[in-house]
């Protein structure tokens, strides 16, 4: 095969990316994108494979299968509510890759004859930052991953002078790159190469560790970001615009998605970067609370939703760590059944990672016609009869509105509290992630239904199909 | 304590103050409920219907009025009527009576309530806050009003509503003029846009213009920036100028238009006249006026309260009676109104009621109290109904949308320009060439991925972390390599690349099968 014809299967392997993410519009197109993905994917392997008379076809073969079909049983196996771990651990295996790949290129000097002078130069920085890059989505995504699944604890990590860490990492890992730079030969290089992976894995640890569990939407979209980077440093290092493309085009979506998140909390990317979120001093400003939350039993709940004209239900990360998306959809499918409009509320920065909630509920079978954004919902919630808050406190809190000292003041959230009745469904009068109380909970048309939320919605549901 | 439903004996009013689903849920709130003979009938419930949900029957209005210690009515009794209903006697010291008094219009009526040492809660003067509008029984009634209107209109005017292409030929839509943007005015567009008029609205209140615009009719404005808007919800006088301007506003749509209907009322004063005889006689034969402020004096200068006229082909209905002739629909909204007052009354749920003055709310229906005269109330800063309830700019869903990054600042643009540049005089082509993808793949990522819709959000981290495992094709061409280091690093980088491929492409397609739409 000549290598005119592989360069054409890369160029419509790499429009047929683009439609995948661009099918990603619509529900309706979505599936025929994730399609796409798959054929772009097969036609560059493929034509890959092909061009290169390799020799070593059943390593590769083998390999292949291998990793498929780990890829395939994990992806299998994988509860949706663990979703956000899976992605951040695939996470992981591109930076690995990219570092990986990296390195074996250092290692393989034969290519490195062909360049000389500004080309040399070139090709060396294109090494370095995909080895930097790929080495802290690495280490970044396992801590990620470890946090997610509850290996790690949630919390954010303060080690004193953290900033200055970083900086010190920073500043060690460009002399690092200078030393790489001006080694001359490759057996030189390897030393200072393999001296900021270290460094570059150190801070990819520290960076995840600083950030608590709140900012996670952010912290995947970010780390999906450097993915793409990793494999647009390797495609440049290579000469392969396929990787560049490609790259590109997850570079990009990642660091949207951030920004996207970060917008949604009201928060400057680097100050969630930087982390220690809710940890600084200023949570003492929030106004001392008056009243006290008032319980609601079962059957008292149940009547109020099955009497209701509207309700709004508004998930959060305790639905999906108590698994009650399923109980969830049933008791949407009785109450619309009895003529209760029923709807869903969903927070952008609800959940791990974004769009987790969305996932959850497509998975217990609610229709997706019937969840709203945000900004779809916030202006008939005055007019909405009940809200049923499930596991989720600081996407609800009025303090983001109401309280300028708050540490989420500005923050955009579900103005739940004008609704007639707000039914929220919590295991304790614990506080959020954000570390800081919800007056919420002390309203007059706040009611609290305390216990897990699946049990919760359980006994909700047996109430309702009584009745 | 008893709640007591009487009978209404105005002539013309149909309506009920309770209704025997409401009842229900006045019984669950733990009061008695009985209802006189007959009360419901004209409005279509049946004592039986009020027996089966477990209210008790009284014979006579005497009876009831004995016995209850809450009494809901729907119009203000009539001291001066003969018949014993509406007459105050009965009425005792301790009872509490609920119903439309319009105090600002009945001083003498409330003296005389005072006279009987009862309390009376005026469901007309609930003030106009975000959350009092459960209780505000004048927008039920005025959003009915509005509805029948445009009803009655239509019984009286000799055309379709809507445009028509038949075989036989084209007919023109009907023009509807509505006055006033208030829950009436409001209620009428939306009815007459539903039957497939053409809506024009007008209203001194510049805040409106969006609400009539969601309605589906266009705001008129004259020339004169000025704005009506004033505290409580309704609109305050204007200058004259601008009713000059106003006027001839009217004139002019008197001629194009042929359905008028003005609900403009002044809280305690006769309505303005906005539409002159002048102006009905422009109208063409055929036209018709629905004047909702017929009871006030009217909007029309020609306008008899209560009746239909036809004046030079031009038909003016000042029927007062309009909510009363939609009988069943509005006493299940003056009793859910009602409902949801005694609810709020009775924080216990235990069937007893009890008048917190310091709520602002109670404070402001309670007219008369164990023989006192409690009104008007201290006044409350209220902001108007409408800017409650709109979000604030920066929850616009279109603001968000367009609320993009963009790097349209020229200096930004200069500064990249510049830069691309600077990279480009040390650089070989052969670079530039890969600089070029990546920069014009940048932008591609950029456009596509905005226009993700955020509910699919997951599927796209996935499929884009299956779409990098592309790194594959890099591990691919250096496994060939002589040293064996690098084929073990490749093979490797093999392995995990196509865990991260088939991994996250099977995952995305699994979630994406998962989104169903409601059949």
């Amino acid at each position: 095969m000549t290598s005119g014809i592989v360069w054409a299967a890369y160029l419509v392997s790499a429009i047929l990316f683009i439609l995948s993410l661009s099918g990603l519009s619509h529900q309706e197109s979505a599936r025929r994108g994730n399609v796409f993905g798959i054929a772009g994917m097969a036609l560059a392997i493929g034509a890959t494979i092909l061009h290169n008379t390799l020799e070593n076809y059943p390593l590769v073969i083998g390999m292949m299968l291998l990793g498929g079909t780990i890829g395939v049983m994990v992806s299998m196996r994988v509860q949706m509510t663990a979703v956000p771990q899976l992605v951040a651990l695939l996470h992981s295996l591109v930076g690995l890759a990219a570092v990986m790949i990296g390195v074996a290129n250092q290692l393989d000097s034969d290519p490195m004859e062909a360049f000389a002078g500004v080309e040399q130069t070139i090709h060396l920085v294109e090494i370095y930052l995909g080895v930097l890059i790929g080495a802290v989505t690495f280490s970044g995504s396992v801590i990620a991953f470890g946090k997610l699944q509850g290996i790690i604890s949630s919390r954010p990590l303060s080690l004193p002078g953290r900033h200055f860490a970083n900086i010190i990492i920073g500043l060690a890992c460009l002399l690092c790159g200078y030393l790489y730079l001006t080694a001359g030969t490759p057996e030189a290089e390897i030393f200072p190469l393999l001296i900021m992976t270290a460094l570059a894995l150190v801070f990819g640890v520290h960076m995840v560790m600083a950030i608590g569990g709140a900012d996670m939407p952010v912290v995947i979209s970010m780390l999906n970001s450097y993915s793409g980077w990793a494999a647009a440093a390797t495609g440049f290092m290579l000469s392969n615009d396929l990787l560049i493309v490609t790259g590109a085009l997850v570079g990009s979506s990642g660091a949207i998605l951030s920004y996207i998140m970060c917008r949604a909390m009201n928060r400057r990317f680097l100050s969630v970067i930087l982390g220690g979120f809710g940890s600084s001093g200023n949570a003492n400003s929030v106004a001392a609370q008056s009243g006290e939350a008032i319980a609601i039993d079962h059957a008292e709940a149940a009547q109020l939703l099955a009497t209701a004209e509207s309700v709004v239900v508004v998930p959060g990360y305790g639905m999906a760590v108590a698994h009650a998306q399923h109980p969830v959809s049933e008791m949407t499918r009785i109450l619309r059944a009895q003529g209760v409009d029923v709807r869903f509320a969903i927070h952008p920065v609800a959940g791990r990672m974004p769009g987790h909630m969305n996932v959850l509920l497509a998975e217990a079978r609610v229709p997706y016609d019937l969840v709203l954004e945000m900004d779809e919902i916030n202006p008939d919630l005055p007019k909405t009869t009940a809200v049923l808050v499930i596991g989720a406190n600081d996407i609800v809190n009025p303090a983001a509105q109401e309280d300028p000292g708050s540490p989420i003041a500005g923050m955009p959230v579900l103005e739940v509290w004008k609704a007639e009745h707000v039914i929220i469904l919590k295991r304790s009068m614990a506080v959020g992630y954000a570390g800081i109380d919800n007056p919420l909970f002390y309203r007059d048309n706040s009611r609290m239904l305390f216990g897990d939320a699946k049990d919760s919605v359980d006994q909700l549901l047996q109430q309702l199909k009584a009745t | 304590m008893k709640i007591g439903v009487l009978t209404e004996s105005a002539i013309d009013e149909n309506r009920v103050a309770t209704t025997p689903l409401i009842t229900l849920d006045l019984i669950r709130l733990g009061f008695d409920v009985a209802i006189e003979a007959g009360a419901g009938s004209k409005a279509g419930y049946a004592d039986e219907d009020y027996l089966a949900a477990g209210a008790s029957i009284a014979p006579s209005a005497e009876d009831l009025w004995s016995t209850a210690d809450i009494v809901l009515k729907v119009r203000s009794p009539n001291p001066d009527s003969h018949a014993a209903t509406d007459s105050i006697l009965p009425l005792r010291s301790g009872q509490i009576l609920i119903s439309f008094i319009s105090p600002a219009q009945n001083p003498a009526l409330l003296e005389t309530l005072a006279g009987t040492g009862a309390t009376v809660l005026a469901i007309d003067a609930v003030p106009r806050i975000t959350r009092a509008q459960k209780l505000d029984a004048l927008s039920s009634m005025a959003n009915i009003a509005g509805y029948r209107a445009v009803i009655e209109a239509a019984n009286c005017f000799g055309r379709f509503f809507t445009g028509q292409m038949t075989a036989a030929g084209k007919t023109q839509p009907a023009k509807v003029l509505v006055i006033g943007a208030g829950v009436a005015g409001l209620s009428a567009m939306g009815a007459a846009v539903g039957l497939g008029a053409i809506v024009r609205a007008f209203d001194t209140r510049l805040e409106v213009r969006e609400q009539i615009q969601s309605m589906g009719a266009e705001f008129l404005l004259v020339d004169i920036e000025e704005d009506g808007g004033g505290t409580g919800g309704y609109a305050r006088v204007m200058s004259d100028e601008f009713i000059q301007a106003e006027m001839a506003l009217f004139a002019q749509q008197a001629k194009e238009v042929d359905i008028i209907i003005t609900t403009a009322q002044i809280p305690g004063k006769p309505a303005p006249v906005l539409i002159t005889a002048d102006m009905v006689h422009s109208m063409a034969s055929g036209s018709v006026i629905v004047d909702l402020a017929a009871e006030q004096g009217g909007n029309c200068e020609l306008t008899r309260p209560g009746k239909r006229v036809l004046e030079n082909g031009v038909t003016i209905l000042g029927y007062t009676d309009l909510v009363s002739r939609m009988a069943s629909q509005s006493s299940q909204l003056y009793a859910s109104n009602l409902r949801h007052l005694i609810n709020d009354l009775c924080p216990e749920k235990d069937g007893t009621i009890t008048l917190d003055f310091d709520d602002q709310v109670v404070r402001a229906i309670t007219v008369v109290h164990e023989g006192e005269v409690t009104w008007p109330p201290p006044p409350i800063e209220t902001t108007p109904v409408s800017t409650a309830t709109t979000p604030p700019a920066t929850n616009d869903p279109k603001v968000a949308v367009e609320d993009r990054p963009t790097s349209h600042s020229l200096v930004g643009l200069v500064i990249t320009a510049l830069l691309i540049l600077g990279v480009g005089s040390v650089t070989p082509p052969a670079f530039m060439a890969h600089f070029t993808v990546f920069v014009l793949s940048i932008f591609i990522g950029w456009q596509v991925i905005w226009n993700v819709t955020p509910a699919l959000h997951t599927p796209l981290m996935s499929v884009t972390n299956a779409i990098s495992g592309i790194i594959v094709v890099g591990a691919l061409l250096q496994i060939d390599s002589t040293s064996s280091l690098v084929v073990i690093l490749a093979a490797v980088s093999v392995l995990v690349a196509s865990i991260n491929v088939a991994g996250g492409f099977l995952v995305t397609q699994k979630m994406l099968a998962m989104f169903k739409k409601e059949h």
